[in-house]
């Protein structure tokens, strides 16, 4: 194994008193999608604002022997951690290729921002291929449908080069295409990259989980393959118990 | 017909330039008495300092309320090089200034002895807004002060020095400020063609600022500093501090409104704390909004404007003018908010969407968007 991991030890949030994220271990390896699920309260978003900065948080985040909790966010971007947010926030005002390019500042020095853009950069052109936006480079971001947005974003991160991508309900509001689609893409920009998605929606989990861990209530109530988890009687207790009720719909 | 669309965007506001350039440095020379090309003067140095408040608040979202202490920095720092050399003209190199020795004894503080130098002056128009501007804004953009509290903070500064000035009358000539200058790095200001002269070189900085913004605003920096603008956060999770694009932007404009100010002095041939406190600041913003905040040339023709109506309005109605100057503006910020600048995109994207069009038209590259302000 390389050392292309996120190391996640005793880390908790504190909010006034309440323990949002409670002493929480969790090992993160490259080439495998990590699903973060459990009920809403979990704590799972909360999780990823504090590897990335944007709650306060103790224990210790370690990524290529770099402390994240003692980095500022932008830093920790530039560190290879990447993330996305449970509403798409593209520039809507941007092209798709402006949204793309403005992500790009690691590839750049800082003089180098005074000149304008000429041509496409090598890295936005490979992520517009990758996410299959090639066709839309020049629309406005604010016009594409939900799910092209969600996939401009995973775009972004690939510019910015985040070996780490820490993706916030992606498929949420998708068409069931879309999910396919977006699942694929996951799976071939995965292979080497450390990705960590917090999803709801448990076929999509079901189909594309290399590893589940299962939070509740700002713990780690479990670990392992889809049907592992599926079996742990904890598991069905505090949450399966009711998407095993959704499953029936599906 | 997109390759067209493509060139007019890059070239079009530099077209526009031109005409701003041709307009101000051949035909108003040709056409104006030497007393209203003066006045012209006052409101390019008025529109400098707009085109930097253009940049701040209209692409950086950061209401400078205050930029008058920037303009009084550049327009004291080179009045008092006027001052001083006004002083050795007639009393050898060791001269002080008159109201030194009118209000004071005589003695000149320490701090004025290097303005004797020209190019220590420019140095200090460009350098000390630079720096009080990085420090100031250091300490503000880190701290994640902004919107009301960032524009009080910034009227508040415009406040106290305003008010510093007039309490140190001996060393900055208190409320009458410093005025009769006679000349101006080493010529004279009474003759005309100097005056020109003076004049060409305010109307040049204005065209240079409008260049430089023309490339801030095309490059990569501006498109961050509008997705600063629109989405702080959002640019933070890009890898960038928001903190140092809006440093980036806070500095270059106040030296832009620097140079502003310290043109002002010369063509004027005052500088004072009433054009650097909070109501000449406001008024600077004026120009700004009247013109369109976040456009290219909005700020410049709005400063521009607004000088102009301040003259001729109060030449009409000496008592009256600023009742129209604020109708003026309630009717701008309830109709166009974006500006005057803005009012044609405005209509046609009524029409367009009045008009039953099949398909709407693709906007190419989005740079459409960018000139709207938020």
């Amino acid at each position: 194994m390389n050392d292309d991991y996120l190391e996640i030890r005793g880390l908790s949030v504190d909010f006034d008193g309440f323990k949002a994220i409670d002493d929480v271990d969790l090992t993160l390896l490259q080439g495998r999608l990590h699903f973060l699920i459990g009920p809403n309260g979990a704590g799972k978003t909360t999780l990823v604002d504090a590897v990335t900065g944007l709650v306060p948080a103790t224990g210790l985040v370690r990524y290529r022997n770099q402390d994240l909790l003692r980095t500022k966010p932008h830093r920790i971007v530039r560190a290879g951690i990447g993330r996305t947010f449970q509403t798409a926030t593209v520039f809507e005002g941007l092209s798709v290729l402006q949204n793309l390019d403005i992500a790009g500042g690691v590839h750049r020095r800082a003089w180098r921002m005074g000149l304008a853009r000429r041509g496409t950069p090598s890295y936005v052109a490979e992520a517009l291929e990758t996410i299959g936006l090639a066709g839309l480079r020049d629309r406005p971001a604010g016009v594409l449908a939900h799910g092209q947005k969600q996939w401009l974003e995973i775009g972004m991160l690939l510019v910015q080069d985040a070996r780490v991508m820490l993706l916030d309900e992606p498929v949420a509001g998708m068409s069931a295409e879309e999910r396919e689609q977006t699942g694929d893409l996951l799976r071939r920009i995965g292979r080497e990259r450390t990705i960590v998605v917090i999803e709801h929606d448990m076929d999509f989990v079901r189909s594309y989980a290399d590893v589940v861990t299962v939070m509740h209530a700002g713990k780690v109530l479990a670990e392992g393959t889809v049907a592992a988890i599926q079996a742990d009687p904890r598991v069905q207790q505090v949450y399966l118990g009711r998407t095993a009720e959704e499953a029936d719909h599906a | 017909m997109k390759q067209l669309q493509n060139w007019g965007r890059t070239w079009g506001p530099l077209l526009g330039i031109a005409v701003i350039a041709i307009a101000l440095l051949v035909v108003a020379p040709a056409v104006l008495s030497p007393f209203r090309l003066n006045n012209l003067g006052k409101y390019v140095c008025w529109a400098i300092a707009g085109v930097g408040i253009g940049l701040a608040w209209g692409r950086g979202g950061m209401l400078v309320m205050g930029q008058g202490v920037f303009f009084g920095l550049g327009g004291y720092a080179m009045a008092m090089h006027l001052k001083l050399e006004a002083a050795m003209a007639t009393g050898g190199p060791d001269a002080v200034p008159d109201f030194m020795v009118l209000y004071g004894d005589g003695t000149m503080p320490g701090w004025w002895a290097p303005f004797r130098s020209g190019a220590f002056t420019l140095a200090a128009i460009v350098m000390v807004p630079a720096v009080v501007a990085a420090v100031l804004g250091w300490a503000i953009f880190k701290r994640r002060v902004k919107g009301a509290y960032f524009a009080i903070l910034t009227q508040a500064l415009a406040v106290a020095f305003a008010t510093l000035l007039v309490a140190t009358i001996k060393q900055t000539g208190g409320f009458n400020g410093l005025n009769q200058f006679t000349v101006f790095f080493g010529y004279n200001l009474y003759d005309p063609t100097n005056k020109r002269m003076v004049y060409t070189i305010a109307a040049t900085a204005l065209v240079v600022c409008l260049v430089v913004v023309w490339q801030l605003y095309r490059s990569r920096f501006g498109e961050l500093l509008v997705a600063t603008r629109d989405a702080e956060e959002r640019v933070r999770f890009l890898g960038h501090d928001p903190a140092n694009v809006k440093l980036v932007a806070f500095v270059l404009a106040a030296v832009m409104v620097s140079v502003g100010g310290a043109l002002f002095a010369p063509i004027t041939g005052i500088i004072s704390p009433s054009d650097v406190d909070a109501t000449a600041s406001i008024l600077l913003i004026a120009g700004v909004a009247l013109g369109g905040r976040a456009l290219l040339l909005g700020p410049a023709v709005g400063a521009l404007a607004v000088g102009f109506g301040r003259t001729t309005l109060s030449e009409t109605f000496p008592d009256q003018w600023t009742y129209f100057l604020g109708l003026l503006f309630i009717v701008v910020v309830l109709f166009f908010p974006a500006g005057l600048g803005s009012v044609s995109s405005q209509v046609v994207g009524r029409l367009r969407t009045l008009l039953p069009t099949p398909r709407r038209t693709p906007i190419a590259a989005g740079t459409d968007a960018l000139e709207v302000a938020p």
